[in-house]
This record gives C-alpha cells, sequence and structure tokens, in this order.
C-alpha cells in the first residue's frame, strides 16, 4: 500500500508548508532544551510512527546547536490504546525501541495532539520501560478537542480545527515532503 | 466518531497496515497462506519486544476470557498460553479433563458451550482425538485453537516452529528442512510440512518405514483427490536425509502412541535413527537443531547435541509465547462478517 496519502484527490488545506513544519521543529527543540535546562538526561521517545520521525528531527537540531545529540527512542502504542474492542485489527503492532528510561527526562513527541488517548497510551507503554524523573509532551500541532486531561508542555503550532476535520502532517522520510494539511470531511475516504 | 480512530494517514496510530487475517479459529495450517503466516510472525516479533520489557504486559486483551482446555497431559504448550493471555491483560483459566466435569461424563460439546456460555472468548483444547478441535469449532462462536488434536494437527506449535526458523535464516524459501523420527505419530511435523509448504522450504521427512504415514509417498497419492499431506520428499535413510540440510528437527519417539510391533526395539530405533553429533556433520555449516519437546535425550536426539551450540530448542519454548500472544491478539480482532478460513 502507497505510504503517500491521495490528498491531491480530496478537498484540503494546507496549513503549514515545508518552511513553516521546519521552523516549528526547530522552535520545538528550542523549547525541548530550554525546558529541561540543557540536553543533561535527555531521551526523546517518539511515538510511533510520525512521532518517532519527529523525534530524530528534534534530537538532531538539537545536536547542531548543543553540540550533544540526545537519546531518541521509539514507542508503539497499539497495544494500549483503549478502542481495540472497537477498532480491531486496524494496524498491525511494531516493537518498541527504547533507550533507558529510569531516573531520566523523557519528551514524549508526536506528530498531532488531538483526543489525548494516544498519549494516554503511550504514558501508560511508558510505565512498563521504567520509571523516568520527568515526562513532558512535545506536539508538532495541537488541534483541540480534548477527551482527557493532557496537555502538551511544547507545540509547535496551535491550529483550531473542526472536529470533522482530519488533521495530517506529512514528514519527508515517511510522506515524501513536509506539510500539515487539514482535509474536511467529506472528501474521499 | 472521532476522526483520530480513521486510517488515515495523518492519524497518530498509523504504525503499519492491519495484517492480513481472516480466520475466528487457528485449526490447522493447511488453510494458512504465505501472506497469513508472515502476520502472525511479523505479529510475533512485537510480541518479543513486549517479553523483554520490565513489565511484560499490555491491556490489548483486558476484559478478554481465554480457557485452556486440555484433556491430554502438557507442560510448555499450556504454560504458554497462560503466559501469552496474561502478558496481553486477558483473564487465563485452565482445565484439565482430570479435574473437570468431563469425568461426570459431559461431552466435549456441552463442556466448550458451557464455557462459551461464561463468556470465554478464546478455547485453546487439546484432545487426544484427531478433528476435536474442528467439532467444538463448529458448537461455538467463540474462537478454538487448536493445540494439538491426536496426531493430526498443532498449528501453533508449527507457527513457533516457522517463527525460530525465520529468526536463524529470514527467507525459509529453498531452505532444506528434515524433521526426523516417528511422523506418522506427530501433529508437529504435519502441521510444519503445511507451514514449511506455504513458505516455500524443501520438507525431507525421515524415519522407519512403519513410522511414515502413508500417502506421503507420490507414488501412494490419489490420482485426483485431494491430499491429506502437503508434498515432501520421504527418506528412510538418515545419513542421506541430513545431507546439506539447513535445518534438523528431531521428534519425540512417541512411547504413548506406539500400539506395539511398529519398531523392533528402542535401542534398535535410536541405533538407526537418533540425531546424533556426527550425523548432523553431514548437515549445511550453518544448520540448527531444532525439537518440539519434550524430547526422550539418548532415543531420538542424543544429549550432547540436544545443548550443543547448533540447538536452539530453547529458544523455540521462549519464542512460543510470543507467538501465541500473536494469536491471540489475531483472533481478537477478528471482525464477523471476515471470510472465515477456520473452519472447513
Amino acid at each position: 500500500m502507497p505510504e503517500q496519502p491521495g490528498v491531491a484527490a480530496e478537498p484540503h488545506a494546507l496549513l503549514l508548508d515545508e518552511a513553516a513544519v521546519r521552523r516549528a521543529v526547530n522552535r520545538l527543540a528550542h523549547e525541548v532544551v530550554e525546558a529541561n535546562g540543557g540536553t543533561e538526561g535527555l531521551v526523546l521517545v517518539g511515538i510511533r510512527r510520525r512521532g518517532a520521525t519527529l523525534a530524530e528531527r528534534l534530537a538532531n537540531a538539537i545536536a547542531t546547536f548543543e553540540g550533544t545529540r540526545p537519546d531518541c527512542g521509539a514507542l508503539d502504542v497499539t497495544l494500549h490504546r483503549d478502542d481495540f474492542a472497537q477498532r480491531g485489527l486496524r494496524s498491525a503492532p511494531l516493537p518498541s525501541d527504547l533507550p533507558r528510561i529510569d531516573g531520566r527526562s523523557v519528551v514524549l513527541v508526536d506528530d498531532v495532539l488531538y483526543t489525548g488517548r494516544t498519549v494516554r497510551a503511550a504514558l501508560d507503554a511508558l510505565n512498563d520501560f521504567g520509571r523516568p524523573n520527568v515526562v513532558r509532551l512535545a506536539v508538532l500541532v495541537d488541534r483541540g478537542h480534548r477527551e482527557l486531561p493532557i496537555r502538551a508542555d511544547m507545540v509547535g503550532k496551535n491550529i483550531p480545527t473542526s472536529p470533522g476535520d482530519d488533521v495530517r502532517v506529512l514528514l519527508e522520510e515517511v510522506d515524501g515532503r513536509d506539510a500539515v494539511l487539514v482535509v474536511s470531511r467529506g472528501g474521499v475516504q | 466518531m472521532t476522526t483520530e480512530t480513521m486510517p488515515s494517514a495523518g492519524a497518530p496510530t498509523s504504525s503499519r497496515p492491519a495484517p492480513a487475517w481472516r480466520h475466528q479459529h487457528i485449526l490447522d495450517l493447511d488453510n494458512f497462506g504465505r501472506d497469513e503466516i508472515e502476520a502472525v510472525l511479523d505479529t510475533a516479533d512485537s510480541m518479543r519486544e513486549i517479553l523483554d520489557r520490565r513489565i511484560a504486559r499490555v491491556p490489548a486483551l483486558r476484559g478478554r476470557t481465554v480457557v485452556n482446555l486440555f484433556y491430554e497431559p502438557s507442560t510448555r504448550t499450556r504454560a504458554s498460553f497462560e503466559l501469552a493471555g496474561k502478558a496481553l491483560g486477558a483473564d487465563v483459566i485452565s482445565l484439565t479433563a482430570a479435574m473437570s466435569s468431563v469425568q461426570k461424563g459431559e461431552s466435549l460439546i456441552d463442556t466448550v458451550r458451557t464455557l462459551r456460555a461464561m463468556r470465554a472468548d478464546v478455547i485453546v483444547m487439546r484432545h487426544s482425538s484427531a478433528g476435536a478441535a474442528y467439532l467444538a469449532a463448529e458448537h461455538t462462536d467463540a474462537s478454538i485453537i487448536n493445540a494439538g488434536d491426536g496426531a493430526h494437527a498443532h498449528p501453533t506449535q508449527a507457527l513457533l516452529d516457522l517463527y525460530t526458523m525465520r529468526q536463524h535464516f529470514g527467507d525459509l524459501a529453498g531452505k532444506r528442512v528434515v524433521m526426523v523420527g516417528d511422523i506418522s505419530h506427530s501433529r508437529v511435523a504435519r502441521s510444519d510440512m503445511w507451514g514449511l509448504t506455504a513458505l516455500g522450504a524443501r520438507v525431507v521427512v525421515c524415519g522407519p518405514p512403519t513410522l511414515l504415514p502413508r500417502g506421503l509417498r507420490a507414488s501412494e497419492r490419489p490420482a485426483h483427490a485431494e491430499s491429506a499431506l502437503p508434498p515432501v520428499t520421504v527418506e528412510t535413510d538418515i545419513e542421506r536425509a541430513i545431507e546439506g540440510a539447513h535445518i534438523v528437527m528431531a521428534l519425540r519417539l512417541q512411547s504413548e502412541r506406539q500400539q506395539g510391533g511398529l519398531l523392533p526395539s528402542v535401542g534398535e530405533y535410536a541405533r538407526r535413527y537418533q540425531v546424533t553429533a556426527q550425523r548432523l556433520a553431514r548437515a549445511h555449516p550453518d544448520h540448527i537443531l531444532m525439537h518440539p519437546g519434550p524430547k526422550n535425550e539418548g532415543v531420538e536426539i542424543a544429549a550432547d547435541v540436544a545443548t550443543g551450540d547448533r540447538s536452539i530448542i530453547e529458544e523455540q519454548v521462549t519464542n512460543g509465547v510470543a507467538v501465541r500472544m500473536a494469536l491471540l491478539y489475531l483472533l481478537a480482532g477478528y471482525a464477523p462478517g471476515d471470510v472465515d478460513g477456520g473452519s472447513r
């Protein structure tokens, strides 16, 4: 199945272009270091899959201005979600791959923060790997409409949306280009 | 409905596409295609990672009930299904025939229906009669996993064998896999034959003629009837069978299933068919040695090779938990309305 979504066929609006995504990632990288007071003990844990890609990018950006690259990990939350009974086999779980997190400052990274359920699953999964000193949340896009008491500590871009919209983050490594789009419901689905 | 639940490219949940899956039950591998076997093995990779976590438990199957229903003794299969269910957060109970109402004469079908009435979602069943799991599957809408039915099938053991082989060799296409021993009483061998054939391996079975099932040789096959066994090479000489083998699997001499007269003596069998270091020297230099357990060291396998550096018998046991987790997970995700290839 091709990974590149057929967005051309759907009514959509471009929210962030390539340059805007790059600036948002850079700003996030600075905020992550600032919140942590440096890179000491810092671990970036991306939620598969675009969150994991973003975590790598943040680590690369931090390396350019701090001189040291923080550890990165990828967390798969498929088996921790609360909607398996409703959704069934929509996606296959992938192995998680985490560095040591005990006593360290973990920054969870994801592309879009929406209902908060993915983040809840990620916090739950993280517990099984150890006990970090602190866990923060960094997202590229916060689109609102939370269903759980969860908020991001660092946000690349706040984008007001209506619940019927579908916000898609495209990343070069996964999708062939960088962009954030909003696809209105009623498009091709 | 929220858009986050849509399987769109931007949804944060999309890790990779849903696996190919169309089974409500797992009765044997004769109706499994390559893509479905690979779906199980890929899912098992993720489950392996969970087992290596400090807290090896995820909540994916919370609220589901798995019942182990064993009419025959078992150590590793039952224990690994218990561990697998618990690692996924399911409730697991185990019944053995000696302690259940089976002793009071309750029929298999009644037992299965009773368990379903208690909301069992998955029933893992072992029985000494071939076809017992098929019978159960016809009388319940719970998922039935065949954990061994007589000498017929043991699909979950075969899948863990395939998983372990794939760990070592990657693609199994063209690999020479030799199963040595009591083929005719081995449900493991039968299910392995189906799975290995689906993945393109070259399967050789070897044993004394009295312990080879009828119908294996091409000349014994009915011309038109759908064969009960996949195409394999039959070899009665162990030296020739092992020549160049990538994978050698020794099978247990099943003393409880010998009706007598099939073998002159156990000593004679061991002399002619035991997997020994000397015989393994003929195998491929990178060969691995497997055994589905429990093993009779000194009978079908020499003690030194069973624990030697080519033996991956313990890995098989560890992988068994991961593979059974994958199966429980995939069955839980089976949605009615999918085409069921499970019952035939």
